[in-house]
């Protein structure tokens, strides 16, 4: 059997793991470097291991990457990294830069109502009890997942909220995790995200390249969403086809607890998100959605856990994707009904749209049922646009390639239309509308472009009544 | 002469369904076709309209004296004409302002218009869906998305009056509706009618015709125009059956 090629990082995680660990406490260093050991041991996932049969990453690891520990330089203008923002958006927004934090004037601050929002590794300082109570606690028992370990083991900031009880956060906050500049980058994000009791957030977390530079970026996020609080997550993500992703959400739900959150895969060379939410408590909902749109050799892949662990919850997961040229979807839904998890909802679809012959979709949706009073479905599709419907709208008058363009985005929309923020909403919708068009590929700066005069889009589908 | 299809034949997979159609159409006239199920009626009005799949092995469709036989599916729409579906699919996600703006856009654009300011588009649409009796509400839903029979149907002629096509083909628009549905459907069409325009309705039953009035009735049998006549035509088919055509034709 040939010997795969050792990823060249592997001779410089010793040296990453020193200076990166320098502002940390002596008890997180020791977490760290056992972290670093442990991943030592089982290295780099590969494609012969169950859960990444259908994604390689052998090439993308292969890069001579470099960890960023520097300082943030402020004489890098903020403005012009973090432009592709949601304009208009009223959010508090927080920007981290190849896995630093990019800050002003403090790294964390408190607001009026106690809510606590800022860098984590700022957090681990002035709030370490909070921390240590979360951090790391939400994982799958007896899952060892290789990323995270090396994520605990390098990571350098991400970004830390804390909700306290009832509080009601008015203003949505987004994360912008933007790569760029520099060839080559490796980055660990880890964020921690804390609603108490009664607690309500909504996050938007975008994963942005302001250049067509190499990254590899493993981002690791833990969310605790305690009784009866409300958690309403997006994820967009939208880098160049050099960008490599690996995505860890684990959302953790005591009882009545509702959590939502909509991915939007929008470009990207390989994505990966994995999704672990566990249901932890009575009456706990949640909602995981997905849109993916691949083309040319892009690859992205959703593995989603839901872990029903207390009766009476209800999950639901929807994803979709568009997947042209030789672009590669993978789908893995697998829902656990622990014996407990009487009177369990539980619904996984995974539908796709596949424009080629040379595309490709591996789609596994799997339940695992241990309690006999539950109700439970899955479902996956494949399928072409559909011929009858073409011709309806041709006959119409509308041109062929508007007539596919509206059909793509009328299935998109089933995902996009669950967006409960308006604005984010209209530029979700924008944004999917140009992709499909296929306008990312000719922008030269910033793949999203934001600042360029809007192209005539002849479906007109703003609304105008 | 607004149509004028000249000894067609049409063939899907090497079937021929079609066998020699002649027909022609007048602005002004309003055209039935009868027929048994089965015998060519919906393929007709599917190779007028473009659709993939028929393949002309002889003969001429011509529009506006156009050959249009090669034409895409949305040149002949921009050209004028408009069908019916006998089912009209339902197309989630896009909303029937959004679906006739666009389609209306478009044809404006073939013929050298700038696009309808969305003042006037929206004025046009409240008074084009009173037409066909649809409630305000409707417009802002899905393409058909859950509709019933007849709100499909109705919501085929209220596409059929925003666009204003030069020729309707009107396909099966009758099946599947209430007695209310029918006379409202059949009420649009007749408002829609002017000395400008045809339409040719497709239909299995004589019963539409008690409400759209047809200038011409012809009889679909076995991939041809087996007859010809007057509105009485229709009559005299309902009273005496197919089978009255079958032993004509055999014998």
């Amino acid at each position: 059997m040939r010997q795969q090629k050792k990823p060249v990082i592997l001779d410089k995680l010793d040296a990453w793991l020193a200076d990166a660990n320098q502002s940390f406490s002596p008890e997180m260093q020791k977490v760290r470097q056992e972290a670093l050991e442990s991943f030592k041991e089982i290295g780099f996932p590969h494609h012969k291991m169950e859960k990444w049969r259908d994604t390689n990453l052998t090439e993308a690891l292969s890069f001579d990457y470099s960890l960023w520990t520097k300082e943030f330089n402020t004489s890098i203008k903020e403005e012009e990294i973090f432009k592709c923002d949601v304009h208009e958006l009223d959010a508090f927004t927080v920007n981290l830069y190849r896995g630093r934090y990019v800050y002003k004037d403090q790294p964390i601050f408190e607001m009026d109502n106690g809510t606590i929002v800022g860098s984590i590794a700022a957090a681990f300082e002035k709030y370490p009890e909070l921390v240590a109570k979360h951090f790391g606690k939400y994982h799958k028992e007896g899952d060892v997942k290789a990323f995270d370990l090396l994520n605990t083991a390098l990571f350098l900031d991400g970004l830390f909220v804390y909700v306290p009880k009832n509080v009601k956060v008015e203003q949505a906050i987004q994360l912008i995790n933007a790569v760029g500049r520099e060839e080559n980058a490796f980055v660990q994000n880890r964020n921690l995200i804390v609603l108490e009791d009664g607690a309500e957030l909504t996050l938007i977390h975008c994963d942005d390249s302001y250049d067509y530079k190499r990254s590899f970026t493993n981002t690791v996020s833990e969310y605790y969403v305690g009784e009866n609080a409300r958690l309403d997550h997006y994820k967009i993500q939208n880098l160049n086809d050099n960008s490599y992703i690996v995505n860890s959400d684990y959302f953790h739900q005591e009882r009545y607890a509702n959590v939502s959150t909509n991915k939007m895969m929008l470009n990207g060379g390989i994505i990966r998100n994995e999704v672990y939410n566990k249901l932890n408590g009575e009456g706990s909902e949640s909602k995981i959605l997905g849109l993916y749109l691949a083309d040319k050799s892009q690859h992205v892949d959703n593995q989603v856990f839901v872990d029903h662990a207390k009766p009476n919850c209800e999950s639901t997961e929807l994803f979709k994707g568009i997947v042209d040229d030789y672009a590669h979807a993978v789908f893995n839904g697998h829902i656990l009904v622990r014996p407990d998890a009487q009177q369990t909802n539980a619904y996984q679809d995974n539908n796709n749209i596949i424009l080629t012959d040379k595309a490709k979709i591996n789609s596994k949706p799997f339940l695992e049922i241990y309690a006999d009073d539950v109700k439970c479905s899955h479902g996956s599709t494949m399928g072409q646009l559909d011929e009858n419907s073409l011709f309806y709208i041709r006959q119409r008058g509308i041109g062929i390639d508007n007539a596919r363009l509206l059909l793509m985005y009328a299935y998109a929309a089933e995902v996009i239309n669950h967006i409960k923020i308006e604005t984010l909403l209209n530029r979700i919708d924008d944004m999917v509308k140009k992709r499909l068009r296929g306008e990312l590929s000719i922008c030269d700066q910033c793949v999203l472009q934001c600042s360029s005069p809007e192209y005539s889009f002849e479906i007109d589908m703003d609304k105008i009544d | 002469m607004l149509l004028n299809i000249k000894d067609l034949h049409v063939e899907i997979n090497g079937k021929e369904i079609l066998k020699g159609v002649n027909l022609e159409v007048n602005k002004g006239e309003v055209h039935a076709i009868m027929g048994p199920n089965g015998t060519g009626k919906s393929t007709l009005a599917a190779v007028v309209a473009g659709k993939d799949g028929y393949e002309v092995t002889q003969g001429e469709i011509l529009f506006n004296g156009k050959d249009i036989s090669e034409m895409a599916p949305e040149v002949r729409a921009q050209e004028g004409i408009f069908l019916g579906f006998q089912y009209p699919v339902e197309i989630p996600g896009v909303s029937i302002t959004n679906f006739m703006r666009t389609a209306m856009n478009e044809i404006r654009k073939y013929h050298g218009q700038e696009p309808l300011a969305a003042g006037e588009f929206l004025k046009k649409m409240n008074e084009k869906q009173k037409l066909v009796e649809i409630h305000s509400k409707l417009k802002n839903r899905s393409v058909n998305e859950g509709f019933s029979g007849g709100e499909k149907k109705k919501n085929e002629i209220f596409q059929m009056a925003m666009l204003e096509p030069q020729l309707a083909i009107l396909d099966e628009t009758d099946s599947g509706l209430d007695i209310d549905a029918l006379r409202i459907v059949a009420n649009g069409v007749n408002k829609l009618k002017t000395d400008d325009n045809a339409t040719v309705v497709i239909t299995h039953y004589q019963r539409l015709l008690d409400y759209i009035v047809p200038d011409v009735v012809h009889i679909l049998f076995d991939g041809k125009i087996v007859m010809s006549g007057g509105k009485e035509l229709a009559m005299e088919l309902e009273e005496k059956g197919y089978e009255w055509i079958k032993q004509k034709v055999n014998g």
